[in-house]
């Protein structure tokens, strides 16, 4: 789960971190409220989950209360548009303004998990401001990295060893110690899958700052957290992906026009990739789960065919426990309660999978049934292209 | 032969008394899985579908001579499960569970090491030898006994590739479910090992998908030691970058964990590596036909 920074910098600051003075609004008015509240110069910084928000003019540093209001008049309801928004962009409905900071030095921190060794790891640059994936990928011996061993967590040595390492100046080592041990605390009690702090700034009078601040949360741990379910911005979710969250379908809308429904997460990847070699383009990931209820398969059903782009839809199942017969019947009501007009291939394979193609060609649906992955891709893609 | 599960195996369920349990307990069973003893806590002493009850695991172990656990354990108190079985001292746990906890399993993972446990999983069909043990949530009648072996992150797509293996007239030597999440207890590179070791399987399918680079890591492992063919796909070849496709551990992050660079990994450590996941049957048939 993905939040925004003014949320993400309240969440830190409980613990600890420290974070430039600001406010959250939502209309130029209270935006210069805010300013006036705060003292010039400010920082207007738009709030859409994507980076790379300054790139694309969606940051901007105000010095009079007339640049607040041209600023923050520009910026609010824009479409901003970054590496990581896509061409069309996304509009921007609030603000965060924040204290102008006289900056001396910007560095970088970050807390992931390494797959490779099962380990948090703490990871700090003198490389701070940039993007951070490319200074992994063109000067990585400018990152440092200590891995957090869970049972004691990360270690004031640790911290040590990387705020000298990045080139902190000695008068400020301990400030920074104590920030990366609170940082690593929210990360923990808030079940965050990574937190960055890009940049972390160090003033001209020697305080240190999370400038921005990215979390996102692990979304098995949400049990955890419920107040959680309160920060989460819906204008920033696809609205088919909001409605099949509600029924726990596992949905993530593509570009393509073959709508795809299969079951297990694995196998709903490989059939997108299947159709992408026959030829056509899948317009959704959708995993139905392992029972593919005929309740499920409707509610899936109904999510795929909102998307105005499909034109087949492609069924994949490989019925296991759960008898290939009994999917095909659930798969047939579903489709007869909700009346389908997109041509549609059903591939199903496992236990009693002749009775199963049997039910969906006695159903009087227009339905075509497939004997293999190749072939329902092929037989798909030819319908959808028709 | 087979790795990690055959007849020898004597398996504690934790979690038993649980719907999940309770349903593949029964098809466990059914399928010849000697299902030694259950775990709920609180309800020691009883029996729940003709099998003891114990409310510790190290109880069930001590009472039965279990040396497996399997754990249908909801997801709150899975990676506390995990640790269970390995306070018991079981040499192998396979952990079902969905959606447990990142931070849990970091913990749980910390736990395991200087331990003898092997877990596998979690968010796992598990692991099957085929007509001697059944350990998960697979349905067993798709194998059928033989020489390949077969370890994949994803179920469904698992049992895909029996299918085929079955249509191409190959049989499994063992069959195992690594599991979709970030922190998983067994790797690809494991079980290689285990199959390149046993003297009863001739080839394996590797089933990898996109995140992380668990499967570099097991191609550089093929290409310095393995003396069997391996046939590879990887799932996600379409996936955009950024979103989780189902399981937590699939999503392209920071630039890494694609599909062309684990491809290009396994095709230059030698592995038979199929663009098209209809193709893995096949390609078996044409490396060991040679």
């Amino acid at each position: 789960m993905k939040i925004h920074e003014y949320q993400g910098k309240a969440i830190l600051a409980k613990y600890g971190v420290t974070v430039p003075r600001g406010e959250m609004v939502e209309s130029v008015e209270a935006a210069k409220a805010a300013a006036e509240k705060l003292g010039l110069p400010v920082v207007v910084k738009a709030q859409i989950h994507a980076g790379g928000r300054g790139k694309g003019g969606g940051v901007k540093l105000a010095r009079t209360m007339d640049e607040v209001d041209k600023i923050a008049s520009e910026i609010l309801g824009m479409q901003l548009v970054t590496h990581q928004t896509g061409p069309e962009g996304r509009e921007v409905k609030t603000l965060l303004i924040e204290e102008g900071l006289k900056i001396k030095q910007e560095f970088y921190l970050g807390i992931v998990l390494d797959r490779a060794i099962s380990q948090l790891v703490f990871m700090a640059s003198s490389a701070g401001g940039m993007d951070i994936e490319e200074v992994a990928a063109n000067e990585p011996e400018k990152i440092l990295k200590e891995a957090i061993d869970p049972a004691v967590g990360l270690t004031a040595f640790q911290a040590r060893k990387l705020a000298f390492g990045i080139g902190l100046p000695n008068e400020v080592i301990n400030k920074a110690v104590k920030f990366m041990l609170a940082l690593y605390k929210a990360f923990v009690e808030s079940d965050a899958s990574l937190a960055e702090i890009n940049p972390f700034l160090l003033t001209e009078d020697g305080e240190l700052y999370a400038l921005d601040a990215k979390l996102n949360f692990d979304d098995n741990a949400m049990f955890r957290h419920q107040d959680y379910e309160q920060l989460r911005d819906l204008n920033e979710e696809e609205p088919l992906e909001i409605e099949a969250s509600k029924f726990d379908l596992n949905y993530i809308k593509l570009d393509g026009n073959i709508a795809c429904m299969v079951n297990g997460a694995g196998l709903a990847m490989a059939t997108m990739d299947i159709i992408k070699l026959a030829g056509g383009e899948p317009a959704n990931f959708l995993d139905v789960g392992g029972g593919a209820s005929q309740e499920r398969v409707e509610n899936a059903f109904r999510i795929l065919l909102m998307d105005p782009n499909v034109k087949a839809v492609l069924i994949n199942i490989f019925g296991g426990i759960v008898r290939t017969d009994m999917v095909a019947s659930g798969v047939v009501a579903a489709a007869k309660n909700i009346g389908i007009e997109v041509p549609v291939v059903v591939r199903l394979e496992g236990t009693n999978v002749e009775q199963g193609r049997k039910v969906i060609e006695e159903s009087g649906l227009n339905f075509t049934t497939a004997s293999g992955m190749k072939d329902a891709a092929e037989k798909v893609v030819a319908l959808a292209n028709a | 032969m087979s790795i990690l599960v055959d007849k020898n195996t004597r398996v504690v369920v934790q979690g038993i008394t649980g719907k999940e349990g309770t349903f593949h307990t029964k098809q466990m069973v059914a399928y010849g899985t000697n299902i030694v003893a259950g775990v709920t806590p609180g309800k020691g002493g009883t029996t729940h579908e003709g099998i003891p009850i114990f409310n510790t695991v190290e109880d069930a172990v001590n009472a039965t001579g279990a040396n497996a656990s399997v754990i249908y354990v909801p997801p709150p108190f899975a990676a506390d499960a995990v640790m269970e079985a390995a306070a018991a001292g079981l040499p192998l746990a396979v952990c079902i569970t969905e959606g447990i906890p990142a931070l849990d399993m970091v913990k749980a993972f910390a736990y395991l090491k200087g331990r003898s446990t092997r877990l596998i999983g979690p968010n796992c069909p598990g692991i099957i030898s085929p007509g001697k043990c059944k350990i998960g949530i697979m349905p067993g009648h798709i194998h059928s006994e033989g020489r390949i072996g077969v370890v994949s992150r994803s179920g469904t797509l698992t049992y895909e590739a029996v299918h085929q293996l079955s249509l191409a007239g190959y049989g499994q030597s063992t069959a195992i479910g690594i599991g979709g999440d970030p922190v998983i207890g067994t790797t690809h590179t494991d079980a290689l090992r285990l199959f390149n070791a046993d003297p009863d399987t001739d080839a394996v399918i590797m089933i990898g998908e996109i995140g992380g680079t668990a499967e570099e890591t097991a191609a550089a492992y093929v290409k310095e030691h393995m003396q069997k063919p391996v046939i590879g796909f990887i799932a996600g070849q379409t996936a955009p970058p950024g979103r989780r496709m189902g399981h937590a551990g699939a999503i392209i992050a920071g630039g890494k964990g694609t599909a062309a660079e684990k491809m290009a990994a396994m095709t230059d450590a030698g592995i038979h590596v199929v663009n098209s996941p209809a193709d893995m049957g096949a390609k078996v048939a044409e490396v060991l036909g040679k």
